[in-house]
């Protein structure tokens, strides 16, 4: 089953202003894991906020399972397509962990025992069973994220789209959120569309898209698409930083694969020196 | 100027439910010229401390209503406190602050958002007005906004006349950077320079630091939690951990010490992970870290056992 | 990191802090009652005692209610002296045009100041003791009878946690802005009006910037999480009474009970 598909999507911000989307054509299926790159301007951020309806497409249309997205449906669409933004401070509603993980769940009128249900699975999910009588406000960014998802999460949605949720945080957060996304995906098959500016993040991902000026401009697995560097460069997107180094002794002479795994650049230089 | 701190204390909120201690007996001492790297996580202190040297976080002594305490029974008695920045006593309630902080620029974390004149040119120009002591004409201005601009790598004529609002988050930056540097500052603490931004731009703004180093500012001090932008940048860098300063040290000796800097919470840049990595297959590689070094190292390696080959 | 401190909530356990919000503001307005009716001292005396029981069990700290109360000393000090010079009482000890002072208009005014006092601590003992968001549900929950004509309770309860929830953020956001102009030799110490709205614009204009980008994308993810106001939407959390608010609810009883025997069966003092 297509969890998202668009087809034929054009979209501009102003009239008369640049297509922030032009003729986007994607689908993916239930289950999959996909990471959208590209620079700051390619159109990422307008992809995830046209997938649960939150912007109208000007042509083209969006489906979510099938369901043409439009004014009616709005609520079921945004129930099955969860969104987390990028700053950990504005997406919190209320003070304490667990009234903000509630709010979505109160949103759709759920009953008060079915809330408390959901609000303990969506802290399960997320690893943060403990904090749920914390303060959100004395949290770090990593965890105000996972809060972030835990709200998405109550609503029991089939796919989270997180736009460039891990811009903000520092290393550690940023691995936390990464390991809690592959855990959602690997474990209940939770649909992750994975938007970032970091090419280490999008390894992860079964399916990586490049983005460009609105376009997408490549698609394949992230090995692949690595694989592509020169291509890369001129959607202004800059090799990893492990890509690098593959380069620079590949320039050198040396005959070592051109690899994003640190163990595996770490044999297979092992294997040329011993 | 010389950056030397000794025995500083910090304490948030003293005497209230909220009381945190910062600042637990900091020593520290930054060399005129260094590219100096402050690491550590949030809460570890290093923002307290880098606030001190500009004077926006003042030691008790240097405030104006400060009475030296008579020591109580029981005070545990602590050693003096000093902090100075070149000539500038920062203990010492008659130091000249405003003058202090002309000379030690300080760039915020996310510093765009604290644009906010109409036009670039006037933003740039705002640090400048404020520390001149006598009014500068308008000419002394443009060429001190143009100098500024220019060394942050804008096109003065482009760029004056637009409002800093309608830029690209790259561009905005820049324009907060040369805010903070138009005043010539000798030392330049930056908070995070690179947070938020894409690969690509992060590289570009730590080169713009390597150039204002070498043509602009003696010293620069970066905090960061980013360790490769550490290795591939620092001379030295103190890791701050629960309000103490752990290690000073460069890279190359910092970075061996992975396993203490794990238990902190720290990470290791990625050429110090992979020289662990192939230390346990039996090669050693002894480099500084950066990637160039590691590479150029490797290499040595490899050619090395060629030639033994052959 | 610098904790913001919102408001005056005072962080520990008590018996005080658990009670049910909505208990704690009809004591307050009970209590502000009780003290209007009380028209001698030895209702103001009971009142105060009350408000003695309720300062141990919130183990609020002796200094925070001379705090509360430090910050009116002005007005009470105020009304105070302007009572004592205007009342005309039967023992006057010195006159002069139309001041005098007499025995009466000071005991007059001494039970003012100490009326308002004990206003102050009893109102600083409720935001002590109770969180901002649950003051917010609080006051939600005992307007709800004005949904009946048509005031959009929720929204007001939620706009109000939200701000709440934000002016640590701000508050905070506001202290690095200033550090950063500070940093590029802005003066906030400058004397003068003039100088004075001049030197905040750099502070407000990113500050302005800050909140209104905050709130967009706050609304984004309110959006995203299906919020469409109050209709069908459910509460998780239900205040709920418990034997301590039935213990604090008979307290308050009790307080404005006794009062109002003691202004019917015992004299004035003065």
């Amino acid at each position: 089953m297509k969890a998202i598909e668009f087809a034929d999507v054009s979209f501009r911000y102003e009239e008369g202003g640049p297509l922030a989307v032009s003729h986007l054509n994607l689908s993916v299926e239930e289950g999959e894991f996909v990471a959208v790159l590209g620079h700051n301007g390619s159109g990422k951020s307008t992809l995830a906020r046209l997938s649960n309806g939150l912007l109208t497409p000007d042509a083209g249309s969006v489906r979510v399972f099938g369901q043409t997205v439009n004014e009616k449906n709005l609520f079921d669409v945004r129930s099955q397509v969860g969104v987390v933004f990028q700053n950990p401070d504005n997406q919190t509603v209320a003070t304490i962990v667990e009234d903000d993980v509630a709010f979505g769940a109160e949103n759709v009128g759920l009953a008060r025992e079915e809330i408390g249900k959901r609000i303990d699975f969506a802290l399960r999910a997320v690893g943060m069973e403990e904090y749920r009588h914390a303060t959100v406000a004395r949290l770090s960014g990593g965890q105000k994220q996972r809060i972030a998802i835990a709200g998405v999460l109550a609503l029991m949605p089939k796919v989270v789209i997180l736009d460039e949720s891990t811009a903000m945080l520092d290393p550690r957060g940023r691995r936390e959120i990464v390991d809690v996304v592959t855990r959602l995906n690997k474990e209940r098959g939770i649909t992750v569309i994975l938007i970032t500016h970091f090419m280490e993040e999008a390894l992860l991902a079964d399916r990586a898209i490049v983005m460009n000026r609105g376009e997408l401009v490549m698609e394949g697995a992230p090995a692949d698409i690595f694989e592509r560097r020169e291509e890369l460069v001129t959607y202004n997107l800059a090799l990893p930083h492990i890509g690098i180094i593959c380069e620079k002794l590949r320039a050198g002479g040396m005959d070592v694969a051109y690899t994003l795994d640190a163990a595996v650049l770490a044999k297979e230089i092992a294997k040329c020196v011993s | 100027m010389r950056i030397v701190a000794e025995h500083l204390f910090y304490t948030y909120n003293p005497r209230s439910p909220f009381e945190t201690a910062a600042l637990k007996d900091v020593s520290l001492t930054i060399e005129e010229g260094e590219f100096f790297g402050i690491i550590g996580h949030t809460g570890s202190g290093k923002s307290t401390f880098v606030q001190h040297l500009n004077g926006l976080l003042r030691l008790p002594s240097s405030l104006k209503k400060y009475r030296p305490k008579k020591p109580r029974k029981g005070d545990v008695s602590r050693p003096k406190t000093v902090l100075t920045v070149g000539e500038f006593d920062l203990a010492d309630k008659k130091t000249d602050f405003r003058a202090l902080r002309r000379n030690v620029g300080m760039v915020f974390q996310y510093p765009e958002y604290q644009l906010f004149a109409e036009t670039v040119a006037e933003d740039v120009a705002f640090g400048l007005k404020n520390f001149s002591e006598e009014k500068l004409s308008p000419e002394q201005i443009a060429a001190a906004v143009k100098a500024a601009l220019e060394v942050v790598g804008l096109d003065y004529e482009e760029m004056k006349d637009k409002s800093p609002f309608e830029l690209s988050g790259g561009q905005k930056r820049r324009v907060a950077i040369a805010g903070v540097i138009v005043t010539r500052p000798e030392v330049l603490v930056l908070d995070e320079p690179a947070a938020g931004l894409d690969p690509l731009g992060k590289r570009e703004v730590m080169e713009l630091l390597h150039k204002l180093h070498r043509e602009w500012c003696k010293t620069v001090v970066i905090v960061s939690h980013d360790m490769d932008e550490i290795s591939e940048n620092c001379t030295r860098a103190a890791v701050f951990a629960d309000g103490r300063v752990r290690y000073v040290l460069p890279p190359r000796e910092l970075f061996r010490h992975a396993a203490e800097l794990g238990e902190m919470g720290l990470d290791v840049p990625l050429t110090a992970k992979l020289c662990a990595q192939l230390e346990e297959a039996g090669v050693h590689v002894d480099c500084d870290y950066t990637t160039e070094d590691f590479c150029r190292a490797v290499l040595a390696a490899w050619r090395e056992k060629k030639e033994g080959a052959r | 990191m610098k904790d913001v401190s919102f408001g005056q909530f005072y962080p520990v356990d008590s018996f005080v802090h658990r009670l049910d919000p909505r208990l704690k503001i009809l004591f307050l307005i009970a209590y502000i009652v009780a003290i209007f009716l009380a028209s001698n001292f030895y209702g103001l005396a009971a009142c105060a005692a009350v408000l003695v029981l309720i300062v141990i069990f919130a183990r609020i700290p002796f200094g925070k209610v001379l705090r509360a109360i430090r910050g009116v000393t002005f007005l009470v000090l105020f009304t105070a002296v302007l009572n004592v010079l205007f009342y005309s009482g039967e023992t006057v000890y010195w006159e002069w045009g139309i001041f005098c002072i007499s025995f009466e208009g000071i005991i007059f005014s001494l039970f003012l100041a100490l009326r308002l006092v004990l206003l102050v601590v009893c109102s600083s003992m409720l935001t002590y003791t109770t969180t901002p968001v649950s003051l917010t549900d609080g006051v939600e929950s005992l307007l709800t009878p004005l949904k009946w004509i048509r005031i959009p309770v929720h929204e007001i309860a939620l706009i109000m946690s939200i701000a709440l929830r934000f002016i640590p953020i701000l508050m905070d956001e506001t202290s690095r802005i200033k550090n950063a102009q500070m940093a590029r030799g802005a003066d906030f110490e400058s004397r003068g009006l003039g100088k004075k709205i001049k030197a905040t614009i750099p502070i407000l204009v990113p500050l302005l910037l800050s909140a209104f980008r905050r709130a967009d994308e706050l609304g984004d993810a309110m959006d995203a999480r299906c919020y469409t106001g109050g209709k069908h939407r459910t509460k998780y959390k239900k205040l709920r009474f418990t034997w301590r608010d039935a213990v604090a609810f008979l307290l308050g009883a009790a307080l404005i009970a006794g009062v109002v025997v003691m202004k019917i069966y015992l004299p004035a003092p003065y």
